[in-house]
């Protein structure tokens, strides 16, 4: 062999040799389409300058249509993903199965102990963290300071719902087209559901007691709905049965909600001039108690999760730890602002002086903090979940008796008819699952 | 004898044929209107809507977002691919059923449009478990399949019913001068078919277009159509009316053109053997 076959030969092994060590990973991503999450697909440089080796495919959806998406395909290990988006809701579940890959072994730059506890907690099982938080959220209460001052009243930090309902009454000018208060009443487990079972935590309720039986037939669940359906139907806006989030905030943005009890999130929203006639004149206050100990605020948050079987998992964890660290955070806060950062996840975020000066910043913390998914109501349960019980079967069930709840509301119903048949539906389909002997 | 129409009469007639039309197309109106505003103007009163100014500022966050090129060549590939298997399946099956009909073809007939009455989702995970194992997830391939099989009921149940219309004897005079089957199918059947056949293929393409189970639930990024580009813009949180909008028009402008210049042919198909 001579000297230039020789030299040639060397450089194609040194060039497939390369090639092989440069080889890019493609990973694909499943996400929900929220704001913060379109907003990392155009703040990929940085990821990309520290691993240049690894491009991202994004699978962009709807909630529930990736919600159903991503269930079919980890549950048949179809592989379609090396990265999911997955709620508080699927984390525990899904840990449980197996079905994730376990996120222990994070570099210790990410600093796994600067998340907040409540958030961490929900993606932890059997002491292992499954799943990493990008951004989360609760509920608060949001009103309008120019009604509640026209009103005569101060609005608490932490209010009662006895205050609530003051309020609402004093706020409510339906010749105006003002209500006192919008609150969800569109059926669905994520919908009216989740703010129900958040509010009946207050009232001292729970969807079960710690043999699996169904607690619908107690008063305190009696109590809840019988004052949501008294509030809405006196100082609610008309065709509330129908009203979910989004509905709720064009009313508010337009200025028919004296009070909106939802989503931290919707505070960027409201506060956000371009989109709101009423920007200037919004206050928080923790969502609303009874003096049981527990106050009516959910807790959620999008995470960030690797199914088990993955071919790609070094690549999907470095993705991963990019995505919901601090360095992150701080990515976006230079280009888009600190009120664009993904909240609700890290400590180190509501320390920062600057994040400080954000107007809904500590009322998100405090509302985050004020929930607990391992303990969620006043009594013990046997579940864990603040708006919702992280059970497979809690999907349906909580959309079936939303459906009710709606109803009563819609006025096609009344609250003992749709309590008592929720006690009937909820009790067969637990019975039929195994979870009642 | 025809019957004696009054100008009045015709202009009630008239009248009353756009209210309807209007009607029916109304919400695609809507949703076209909507994709010209802000996010902001597109959740107001109608009025308020309609006298609010307009933009192109959804469209252009659509294009920035989404691969628009790619999920439109997918939905062409998906709808056409499917059509044309679905009637080089059917037009033979078609033929047996209505010149050589068996004692069980109405059976058979019968049969078959009541899978169509099965919801879908009852199969997606034995479907999805397939496609895994066959290596056909999030391939076109395999989607062009699946709408095959989903749409051939009904392309073969309108194939049946516009062969039923061609007297029997022009093919057995074809026979007689010696036409083979395949030329029997080709040369004589099918050109006296071409109005039934093209309103099927519409149809078809219409139906394939428009489908959203299967072709969001087998398809990730490769092989996802259009139905897939609209389903990334609703939202639970947030605004989207206008980008929604922006995006359903975008999705349905070339089937809505489509069906618009074909619309004489589609109606003459639809309506082929209505009156004997």
């Amino acid at each position: 062999m001579n000297m230039t076959c020789r030299a040639l030969l060397g450089a194609t092994v040194s060039l497939t040799l390369a090639g092989a060590a440069m080889a890019e990973t493609t990973i694909t991503v499943a996400t929900v389409n929220n704001g913060d999450m379109i907003r990392m697909q155009s703040l990929m440089d940085g990821f990309y300058a520290k691993h240049p080796d690894i491009k991202v495919d994004w699978v962009t959806l709807e909630e529930n249509v990736l919600r159903q998406k991503v269930t079919t395909d980890i549950a048949t290990k179809g592989g379609q993903f090396d990265v999911m988006t997955i709620g508080t809701y699927e984390a525990p579940i899904w840990g449980k199965q197996g079905w994730l890959v376990n996120l222990n072994d994070l570099p210790a730059e990410y600093d796994v102990d600067d998340l907040l506890p409540a958030i961490r907690g929900g993606l932890t099982v059997d002491g292992n963290l499954i799943a990493a938080p990008f951004y989360g959220e609760s509920s608060m209460v949001m009103y309008r300071t120019d009604l509640m001052e026209k009103a005569g009243l101060t609005m608490p930090e932490a209010p009662s719902w006895a205050f609530i309902k003051e309020a609402a009454e004093k706020m409510t000018d339906k010749s105006a087209e003002v209500y006192g208060i919008c609150l969800r009443g569109k059926a669905g487990w994520g919908e009216n559901m989740a703010f129900l079972t958040a509010m009946s935590n207050s009232f001292g309720a729970k969807w079960f007691d710690m043999d699996w039986k169904p607690q619908f037939d107690q008063q305190p669940w009696k109590d809840t709905l019988n004052f949501y359906l008294d509030l809405m139907t006196n100082y609610g806006p008309p065709g509330a049965s129908n009203n979910g989030f989004n509905e709720n905030l064009a009313l508010f943005q337009q200025g028919k909600c004296g009070m909106w009890i939802d989503a931290t999130v919707a505070a960027s929203f409201v506060t956000n001039a371009k989109e709101s006639t009423v920007a200037d004149k919004v206050g928080f206050a923790l969502a609303p108690d009874n003096g049981l100990g527990k106050r009516g605020n959910w807790l959620w948050a999008w995470n960030l999760a690797i199914p088990a079987g993955t071919q790609k998992e070094d690549a999907a964890k470095a993705f991963v730890a990019w995505a919901t660290s601090k360095e992150y955070l701080a990515e976006v806060a230079a280009k888009e602002g600190w009120a664009n950062v993904p909240p609700g996840t890290r400590s180190s975020l509501y320390a920062n002086p600057e994040y400080q000066k954000v107007p809904f910043a500590k009322m998100t913390l405090e509302s985050i903090n004020a929930a607990d998914p391992t303990h969620p109501t006043v009594d013990e349960v046997p579940y864990v979940g603040v708006q919702f019980v992280a059970i497979p079967e809690f999907q349906g069930l909580g959309t079936m008796v939303g459906q009710l709840f709606s109803a009563a509301l819609a006025g096609s119903s009344t609250a003992d008819a749709a309590l008592a048949q929720a006690q009937a539906i909820t009790t067969q389909e637990m019975t039929r699952a195994g979870y009642i002997k | 004898m025809a019957r004696k129409t009054t100008p009045a009469k015709t202009a009630v007639v008239t009248i009353a044929a756009w209210t309807i039309g209007f009607l029916i197309f109304f919400p695609i109106l809507w949703i076209i209107i909507l994709s010209f505003k802000t996010e902001g103007d597109a959740i107001k009163s109608p009025l308020q809507v309609l006298t609010s100014g307009w933009t192109l500022h959804s469209y252009a966050e659509v294009q920035t977002r989404s691969n628009y090129a790619l999920h439109f060549w997918n939905s062409v590939i998906l709808s056409l691919g499917s059509t044309v298997l679905a009637l080089v399946i059917a037009i033979p099956a078609a033929w047996a059923m209505a010149f050589v009909p068996g004692k069980r073809t109405k059976d058979l007939l019968m049969w078959m449009l009541s899978t169509k009455m099965m919801p879908a989702v009852g199969v997606l995970v034995p479907m999805y478990l397939l496609f895994r194992d066959f290596g056909l997830l999030d391939s076109r391939i395999g989607l062009v399949v699946v709408l095959t099989l989903i749409n051939l009921p009904i392309v073969i149940w309108m194939l049946y019913t516009y062969f039923k219309e061609i007297p029997g004897e022009i093919l057995e005079a074809a026979r007689m001068d010696g036409a083979g089957l395949k030329s029997e199918i080709l040369y004589v059947l099918t050109p006296m078919a071409v109005p039934g056949i093209a309103s099927t293929l519409l149809l078809n393409i219409i139906l394939a277009w428009n489908e959203a189970f299967w072709t969001l639930q087998l398809t990730t990024k490769n092989a996802a159509p259009l139905t897939q580009f609209i389903a990334s813009y609703s939202s639970p949180e947030g605004l989207f009316y206008a980008k929604l909008s922006a995006a359903s028009t975008m999705a349905i402008a070339p089937i809505l053109i489509l069906g618009w210049f074909s619309q004489k042919q589609l109606v003459r198909g639809l309506t082929f053997g209505a009156v004997k």
